[in-house]
């Protein structure tokens, strides 16, 4: 008897339809192999929302009875497999459904496994990633992230390709010819069942010792017994530590206090939310407020200089602030990914200006190469070359490419329960 | 808080009370005056409609200095007051039948905002066929979802029950909606004379409506209402049962008070007991039906029959440890009904289910006998009565009777 647990963080809407097709592919092949399993999206998740972080599940279980401990839940306990279809969920994932900031690898089992789709080496994505007390893998199916519409699905063997993984690091969960078998059902498509295999073939294995990670402590509180809590569904507005609606901020170089910073949440950021952030030039910046009147997030402070500095804990990268600024790469989104931290870019440039320039025009160098779905019309066609040469069959006709990708780092142990 | 146009006691004048020739739902009007009611919406249904058209004259006359408000639906009327209450507003509202149906989802809301609105509901049958008559099933629906309910049957008990109604709902504790439930037609449209209190009275008997921290107001920034999880609801449910709990305390508290300043004693806050002393079996039921019963009672008494009445006015908070010590003293128990259960425990009315409930943990538990009995506005006679005392005296006497009787039908 043995159950197992697969969760997938992804992006609201952009990931909706990716993360469906992978839980579904594991309970189907799980049924190939004779189990039985249920698939299912965190009710209390948000996944019609752009870029929320939510969760769907996969449990295999070895028959109904043994299946039934695992349902009507909303999330299993623990998992043996936790898969980010963005390495920048990697800093952690805040949704509708708990409150504060939770690790990426939070549900991990110790000895399991977090597959990160990503193109990044493994020493960025542990930046990213919170240390854990217990070892686990860190394992990369190598590609583009896979962001779609609420509506459209950019079928780029994403769904498959972890299937394939999943084979590989857990043969006791699938076989590689039960997913084979599933494809082959539920979409008919060889060139799927190819890219299972390559990405079978392909997946890269790091055995994380425990500690290593990003080190910050995620946010923790205790939920308030039903006497603490105040009566007739009130909440008090956010105040500062000393009872204001907000504070001014102070100028490091001149030490001049004013401008403007209110008082927000400190349990709920929603900067998980993002996979792009802006990157402002103070230099070219014109004062015109737009970007401060125009965030639905309210997230821009004033500073006492008359700037306006996106509070990047409040930020949830929608690019708005960039879609209505005048001045031509004033404010640039780029990939969050590129980022290790959430300081403020105004007290960056305060302290050194010039330095501040060259980090910026470093930053926006990459500005295409992440996007809500498609920026621009022939972006897909752009990212098919890197998707081929992460492993996916460039498709009928076509050979597909074969140069070699780094291997396993580590091998895989025999941890996992 | 709503300021009356006249003075409220002219100088020199005595404190007295005067009479007026008024119905139930006059009479209720006539309370919202007393109570300086701040916001008042409407939408006309029968029976309720009277009380909307008495308050637009006492409006128009220049007594009243308050917001009235005539929305384009009940939801719509029962939502404008419930977001007047919450910023700080004291409000009255009200409905019928299936208009309160209507409002259904704006009565889940309210209880849970913690939102002390009285209302009144002119007890009419549900759709279809449309009918006018009394059925107690539309203010029934809201039994289980918070709000307080209470029945009266006489035009006074009406006007001084709106005056306690707000005093119980806008106590800190309680902060709960309360629905006064009078019967279509016998006592929403039948005047009668009233004891009208003087101003003064009703000044040191109710409060000004202090809202607190939970005031919807620029000076206190607070969110309403936000999204929850499972993490939040259970807790928050908890609130309004211990909420509900303490209503009974509160309950007892004001009319003990409106006593003293009154001079009316109602005796047991939640329900009237009409010659059960020495009874043997008694009547339970709410609303006007007790007229009838009554008479019935003090002819039977003639013949030699000992029973009575414990006619119900709380229905929520139930009086349980009151009904069980009471109740348990007879032989026989007849719950009438002016409602329906379809497919209920023994296909009984509403309150029979609740007081066979409340009954089972008692140490005297005598047998219950429902009967439904004057639907859709249909009279309970004397002869009704005649019937179900007869039924209940079998039961009495160790005979087996059905659990559930339809009295009045034509068979």
């Amino acid at each position: 008897m043995a159950t197992y647990a697969v969760e997938v963080v992804y992006r609201g809407i952009f990931q909706k339809t990716l993360a469906k097709n992978i839980t579904r592919g594991i309970v189907l092949a799980a049924v190939k192999e004779g189990k039985t399993g249920i698939s299912f999206g965190r009710y209390g998740d948000s996944p019609e929302r752009n870029g929320i972080p939510a969760k769907n599940f996969a449990i295999v279980a070895d028959d109904a009875e043994e299946l039934e401990a695992s349902m009507a839940q909303y999330e299993p306990k623990a998992v043996d497999i936790t898969i980010a279809v963005d390495d920048t969920l990697c800093k952690g994932v805040e949704s509708w459904a708990w409150y504060g900031l939770q690790p990426i690898n939070r549900l991990t089992k110790p000895g399991g496994y977090v597959v990160v789709t990503t193109m990044l080496p493994f020493e960025e994505l542990l930046t990213m990633t919170h240390a854990k007390a217990d070892p686990y893998h860190l394992a990369v199916v190598r590609g583009l992230p896979s962001f779609s519409g609420l509506w459209v699905y950019k079928d780029d063997h994403t769904d498959v390709r972890v299937l394939g993984a999943i084979a590989r690091l857990k043969p006791e969960l699938l076989s590689l010819a039960a997913v084979e078998a599933a494809i082959r059902e539920e979409w008919g498509d060889e060139l799927k069942v190819l890219s299972a295999r390559r990405a079978h073939e392909r997946v890269e294995t790091l055995l994380v010792p425990p500690g290593t990670g990003n080190p910050e402590t995620p946010y923790e509180f205790e939920l308030p017994k039903w006497w603490e809590l105040r009566e007739g569904l009130t909440i008090p507005a956010i105040r500062t530590a000393d009872g204001a609606a907000g504070e001014t901020l102070v100028d490091p170089a001149t030490g001049t206090a004013g401008g403007w910073r209110p008082a927000r949440n400190p349990y709920f950021k929603k900067f998980t939310t993002r996979t792009m952030r802006p990157v402002v030039d103070f230099d070219t910046c014109v004062k015109c407020t737009l970007c401060w009147l125009q965030c639905p997030d309210s997230c821009f402070d004033v500073t006492p200089d008359g700037f306006y500095d996106a509070n990047l804990e409040a930020c949830c990268g929608c690019g708005v602030c960039e879609a209505v600024c005048p001045v031509a790469n004033c404010i640039t989104m780029v990939n969050e990914a590129a980022f290790t931290d959430n300081r403020s870019q105004w007290e960056m440039w305060k302290a050194d200006p010039a330095a501040y320039k060259a980090w910026v025009q470093e930053k926006i160098r990459h500005r295409p190469e992440r996007s809500h779905g498609f920026r621009y019309r022939g972006q897909y066609q752009e990212q098919i070359q890197a998707m081929v040469a992460a492993g996916v069959p460039a498709g009928p006709g076509h050979e597909a490419l074969t140069e070699p990708v780094a291997h396993d780092t580590v091998e895989p142990s025999a941890g996992g329960n | 808080m709503a300021r009356v146009v006249e003075p409220r006691v002219a100088p020199g004048v005595e404190e007295r009370e005067h009479e007026e020739l008024i119905s139930g739902s006059e009479a209720i009007a006539v309370a919202c005056k007393l109570a300086d009611v701040d916001v008042i919406t409407a939408y006309p249904i029968r029976p309720y409609d009277t009380v909307m058209q008495y308050v637009a004259k006492l409006v128009a006359n220049g007594q009243l200095d308050c917001e009235y408000i005539v929305a384009e639906s009940e939801h719509s009327q029962f939502e404008i007051v419930k977001h007047a209450s919450a910023a700080g507003a004291r409000v009255f509202c009200g409905s019928s039948g299936v208009g309160w149906m209507y409002a259904f989802e704006a009565l889940t809301v309210t209880p849970a905002l913690r939102i002390p609105m009285v209302a009144m509901v002119g007890n009419r049958a549900l759709d279809d066929p449309g009918a006018f008559g009394v059925e107690h099933n539309d203010a029934l629906a809201v039994r289980d979802l918070g709000w307080m309910l209470v029945w009266v049957d006489t035009a006074q008990e009406a006007l001084d029950t709106a005056l306690i109604a707000y005093r119980v709902a806008e106590d800190r504790r309680v902060f709960l909606p309360c629905a006064i439930a009078c019967d279509g037609a016998f006592l929403t449209h039948s005047q009668a004379i009233v004891k009208v209190p003087p101003q003064a009275w009703v000044d040191r008997f109710l409060p000004p409506y202090d809202r607190g921290d939970l005031l919807l107001h620029p000076d206190n920034p607070i969110t309403v209402a936000p999204q929850v999880n499972e993490d939040w609801l259970m807790e928050l449910r908890k609130q309004n049962d211990e909420a509900m709990k303490r209503a009974r305390t509160v309950i007892a508290e004001a009319y003990r008070d409106f006593e003293a300043i009154f001079g009316r004693a109602y005796g047991n806050p939640f329900f009237e007991e009409y010659q059960t002393a020495d009874a043997d079996v008694v009547l339970v039921g709410m609303g006007t039906l007790s007229m009838p019963v009554k008479v019935a009672i003090r002819r039977l008494r003639q013949e030699g029959h000992r029973v009575g009445l414990v006619r119900l006015r709380w229905f929520r908070p139930f009086p349980t440890e009151e009904l069980q010590a009471t109740l348990g003293r007879f032989r026989a128990v007849g719950v009438i009904d002016r409602d329906y259960a379809f497919g209920s425990p023994y296909t009984s009315g509403v309150v029979a289910n609740e007081v066979r409930a409340a009954l089972y943990d008692a140490p005297q538990r005598p047998p219950v006998v429902g009967f439904i009995c004057g639907l859709g506005g249909r009279e309970v006679t004397v002869p009704d009565v005649y019937r179900m005392v007869a039924l209940l005296e079998q039961a009495a006497a160790g005979t087996r009777v059905a659990p559930t009787h339809w009295i009045g039908i034509r068979e």
